[in-house]
């Protein structure tokens, strides 16, 4: 021990190197004074060789110790967290009951007003999209800056996307293990893209009545676009949906929310007559802004949800 | 009806549990596929059939086509293959290293 503090001391004071003539990991191979001393292969050899002898769990007691530890400390913590959150879900009062808090005055109004007050079939429709739209414009531009993140993170240059096509850049690409023309891929594709598709889009348009909305019809879209890429491979979906493409239909989808829905409190706040129309309850154009800002969500989620794939795949639309 | 949910309420947990048992980073995805599929229903017989559309859409389809593609990018898909052709390359060997 004394000699190792006397050793860092040194090292410290003079600068001198601890172990330099005791160990080396320098690419000697690489090291032009000491060329053909020892091949590459060989190197890498002695190099995984140490790598073995020093990663031995078996001989290394310090490791084991702590592979050891870690097992205990993880067990520890996940029994500890799965008992607190046993304890609180104990607490909670059960389902469908008349006394719970959460069934007051607030939710008891949107059940009974909301069809009046909205005009859309669908309660959850209304609530998302009518009395706190404005969480679903967080929640749109919570998506569109994930989409950005991501494509700060991942995104290929053009610079190097160009260099690499020419072949004077390696960059990892997953292209290879993509079946090309895979018959039964795209046979299928054919059949299934447009009926999913279809569903998307009735999903979306149908979300002030039934079950659904801009999110979750979106999500359909993006998968079905996930699919005709995977049958068909870049060159075709390039074709319809680029970047430039994802960016327009995201901004305008989102600005086109923002301004439907200032208009609305204004409307509101100011007890102004709103232009927009209840229409008939249960019509398909009807339930005033839900229709229009479900499509606008719906966009936003389809194009970010194919575009994440298409990010994570390459690097790009 | 209530055997039906203890039912997929006790395929939830053992899917759960699997999912972050499993060796094997693909079979735990493919769990997970199943936790949300599962999940869906039981969001169906709770009575809120906007949250199993979504979670059916989302949950299974694209958070796990998703983590597909990350285990690809991440090279833990094909393990075996992979390896083989990273020997070949004679890639360096250092960023294998886990202790």
């Amino acid at each position: 021990m004394n000699r190792k503090i006397k050793a860092l001391l040194d090292w410290i004071r003079t600068g001198q190197e601890v172990f330099n003539g005791n160990m080396s990991v320098r690419r000697v191979w690489n090291d032009p004074a000491r060329v053909g001393e020892v091949s590459k292969e060989e190197h890498e050899e002695h190099i995984s060789l140490v790598k073995e002898k020093v990663y031995d769990e078996e001989n290394n007691s310090v490791l084991k110790r702590r592979a050891a530890a870690y097992r205990v400390m993880a067990l520890i913590f996940t029994v500890f967290f799965a008992v607190v959150l046993v304890l609180t879900v104990s607490y909670m009062p059960p389902t469908g009951e008349i006394y719970k808090p959460d069934n007051n005055e607030v939710s008891a109004r949107y059940l009974e007003k909301g069809l009046e007050e909205t005009g859309a079939v669908n309660a959850v429709a209304g609530m998302i999209l009518d009395y706190r739209a404005f969480d679903t414009l967080g929640e749109s531009h919570v998506l569109f800056v994930a989409a950005v993140a991501v494509m700060v993170l991942l995104r290929v240059d053009r610079e190097s996307k160009n260099k690499n096509r020419l072949g004077m850049l390696d960059l990892e690409d997953d292209t290879m293990y993509e079946p090309h023309h895979d018959a039964v891929l795209q046979k299928v594709a054919i059949l299934l893209v447009p009926v999913i598709m279809l569903f998307g889009i009735y999903v979306v348009l149908n979300g002030h009545l039934s079950p659904g909305g801009g999110f979750s019809g979106g999500a359909i879209i993006g998968a079905a676009l996930m699919l005709y890429l995977n049958a068909y491979g870049f060159e075709r979906t390039e074709k319809f949906f680029t970047e430039k493409v994802y960016t327009r239909i995201s901004f305008c989808a989102l600005a086109f929310y923002a301004l439907a829905k200032c208009y609305a409190f204004f409307c509101g706040a100011n007890g102004l007559n709103s232009h927009i129309s209840k229409g008939i309850a249960g019509h398909i154009l009807s339930a005033g802004l839900i229709l229009p800002l479900d499509i606008a969500v719906g966009c936003v989620v389809a194009c970010t949800m194919y575009s994440f794939y298409a990010l994570f795949r390459k690097g790009g639309f | 009806m209530t055997v039906f949910q203890c039912i997929l309420l006790l395929f939830l947990i053992i899917c759960a549990v699997a999912a972050s048992l499993s060796k094997n980073l693909l079979n735990s995805v493919l769990i997970f596929m199943a936790y949300s599929l599962i999940m869906s229903v039981i969001w169906m017989l709770l009575e809120s059939p906007d949250l199993a559309i979504t979670e059916a859409a989302v949950g299974a389809g694209v958070t796990s086509i998703l983590f597909f593609v990350t285990l690809n990018r991440i090279r833990s898909m094909f393990k075996n293959a992979n390896d083989k052709k990273k020997k070949e390359a004679g890639d360096e060997s250092e960023d294998q290293s886990t202790p």
